[in-house]
């Protein structure tokens, strides 16, 4: 038995446990440059503001119905993520962090009423952090995740499902009847794994509603779909496909990309930038084990503006695989030389560190080059050491340049809040 | 030592957290270290502040109202929304939208927050009006040098 705790809103309610102001009013949590929506709270989805809909196109329901923008402020995220994920493992036994808002847990050989366990801890989450969740419960991870849909949907929408479903909606301990018109109420695009692609393809075949799809006959689903999508069939079904990832395997490619806050054209700034961008990327590297065979690096214009477009990319492949950050950041930038173009508006460049490999298996090779110098190891141990212990940026590749956040390339974060629970200088004010 | 077991470990969430006491009773040849039995960690602040570190928040004062409860302008507040407000208790309320720090009264069903200061009034809510407490103070930590 699977239980899945998900945020309300997660980005949005993490704001609002700081700026109480912000209740009940429409807020809308922007990245990437302020560019476009990445979390709405029900007020502002109610407002008709799709996920990812760009700031500009409904910035003028600012004026006309309230609506707040924020900067998305991930060092808040982070840490309030952690203490919701620390309390939702006192639910059951083992704990699979599946984003920074919603994680797994196994339920199995818990004794006692699940769900008025799930309330507690709901509970827990709301009085102790301040975040809403909701709690869906199912033989299998899909089946949990359709829960949590029906246990937010129920509590969002009084009506949608029957009323005490909400806020915890264990399908396991439904009639069958119940848990067919659950199903036959909840379309196949609510389904875990079932994108747009294939809401269309099944919609037209005549199967719009769960119930329809969990009656089909899974080997018929692998002849004329697929092979993942039998597997959402039978979990369905309540047949566990979906293994509990205890320790997600190590990225098979790291990237580290940004819009600049402001056009860039010189070389000598994208050189800072992708500096940046690789260092950053040869850290996680570090951090997971891995070396990397390939340095891809892009640059581009933005197809926003009606400038003449540049967009170019580039792999580099390294002489040996490595996670040195000189060697990463020495190959970048040599493809940016190659793909530079003096006279175009840059907006955007990233660096994709490609064909990971563990560092524990390294292939020896005839010696027939120069020297592969002496084992960098322990240096690049001091630099991740210095930086953890110093502050990010404390020791960094020269060509990454010296201004830090007043570099033309940063990204534009005009509506930040606070670092309410990271940053001394920065905690919430009470008025005494 | 002393160990806590891990949060994936199932833990009744009526009960604190378990501690578990690891003796050791290993037998050693040779002369005794002196610092064998100490095993101890330094002493950690957050240790004495923090009960609840999932629901612990810092705050900072900024005012005059609270001086006779020893918070002056500029005490940072150590907040636990762990903690059931009860009558007496310091606690941040929630008002207009902002967040003040006064103390919790309540009496026969009703409440009010009292200021430490007798040149502040005390704050009545209005019939209808509800009070939402966010956390209770449990401890200050004043600066003398920064």
């Amino acid at each position: 038995m699977y239980a899945l705790v998900d945020c309300n809103n997660f980005y949005a309610s993490c704001e609002r446990v700081f700026r109480p102001s912000l209740r009940g009013i429409p807020v809308v949590v922007l990245s990437n440059n302020d560019g476009a929506c990445v979390a709405r709270s029900d007020e502002a989805k109610n407002l008709g503001i799709k996920m990812g809909e760009p700031w500009f196109k409904v910035r003028h329901l600012a004026e006309s119905h309230g609506l707040v923008a924020l900067s998305a402020n991930f060092a808040l995220y982070g840490d309030i993520s952690d203490r919701v994920m620390s309390l939702a493992a006192g639910l059951g036994v083992k704990t699979e962090i599946y984003s920074i808002d919603e994680c797994f847990v196994t339920v199995d050989g818990i004794p006692g009423d699940l769900v008025a366990r799930a309330h507690k801890i709901r509970a827990r989450i709301l009085q102790w952090v301040g975040i809403p969740c909701g709690i869906g419960i199912g033989p299998t991870k899909t089946l949990a995740k359709l829960a949590n849909h029906v246990a937010k949907s129920a509590e969002r929408k009084p009506g949608s499902y029957p009323v005490h479903l909400a806020q915890v909606c264990d399908l396991s301990g439904l009639t069958p009847p119940e848990l067919e018109s659950v199903m036959a109420a909840t379309e196949i695009n609510e389904v875990w794994g079932i994108g747009r692609q294939l809401t269309k393809q099944l919609n037209e075949s005549g199967i719009t509603t769960v119930l329809e799809l969990v009656r089909l006959d899974p080997a018929m689903v692998r002849a004329r779909w697929s092979v993942i999508l039998e597997r959402t069939v039978r979990e369905l079904q309540g047949t566990s496909c979906i293994a509990f990832d205890d320790a997600p395997s190590p990225k098979q490619e790291i990237a580290c990309t940004r819009s600049f806050g402001h056009p860039v054209t010189e070389l000598r700034e994208l050189n800072e930038a992708v500096t940046e961008f690789a260092s950053r990327g040869a850290v996680k590297l570090r951090k997971q084990g891995s070396q990397a065979g390939q340095v891809m690096v892009f640059i581009r214009t933005s197809p926003f503006r009606k400038d003449t477009q540049y967009s170019r990319c580039i792999t580099v492949p390294l002489r040996r695989p490595s996670a040195d950050t000189a060697a990463i950041v020495g190959a970048a930038l040599s493809g940016l030389r190659a793909i530079y173009k003096p006279g175009f508006k840059y907006a955007k460049a990233g660096v994709m560190l490609l064909d990971l490999q563990s560092d524990t298996v390294q292939q020896t090779e005839l010696d027939f080059e120069e020297d592969a110098g002496p084992d960098r190891g322990r240096l690049m141990a001091s630099l991740d050491e210095l930086n953890h212990r110093y502050g990010r940026g404390t020791v960094l590749m020269a060509s990454a340049g010296l201004a830090g956040d007043r570099r033309v390339w940063s990204m534009k974060q005009e509506r930040r809040t606070p670092g309410y629970t990271t940053c001394w200088a920065e905690i919430p004010v009470a008025r005494a | 030592m002393i160990s806590t077991l891990s949060p994936q470990k199932p833990v009744l969430i009526s009960d604190a957290p378990l501690v578990a006491l690891l003796l050791k009773n290993r037998v050693c040849a040779g002369f005794p270290s002196p610092a064998e039995d100490l095993g101890a960690q330094r002493i950690d602040l957050t240790q004495l502040l923090v009960t609840h570190p999932q629901a612990t928040y810092f705050l900072r004062a900024s005012g005059q109202s609270m001086i006779e409860a020893g918070i002056f302008d500029g005490d940072i507040l150590v907040v636990d929304r762990a903690i059931k407000p009860r009558h007496g208790h310091i606690v941040i309320a929630i008002l207009d939208g902002d967040f003040t720090v006064k103390q919790l009264h309540q009496r026969q069903g009703r409440i009010k927050l009292k200021a430490a200061n007798p040149t502040f009034a005390e704050i009545v809510p209005k019939d209808g009006q509800t009070i939402e407490i966010w956390g209770v103070v449990t401890a200050t930590i004043k600066q003398l040098l920064s």
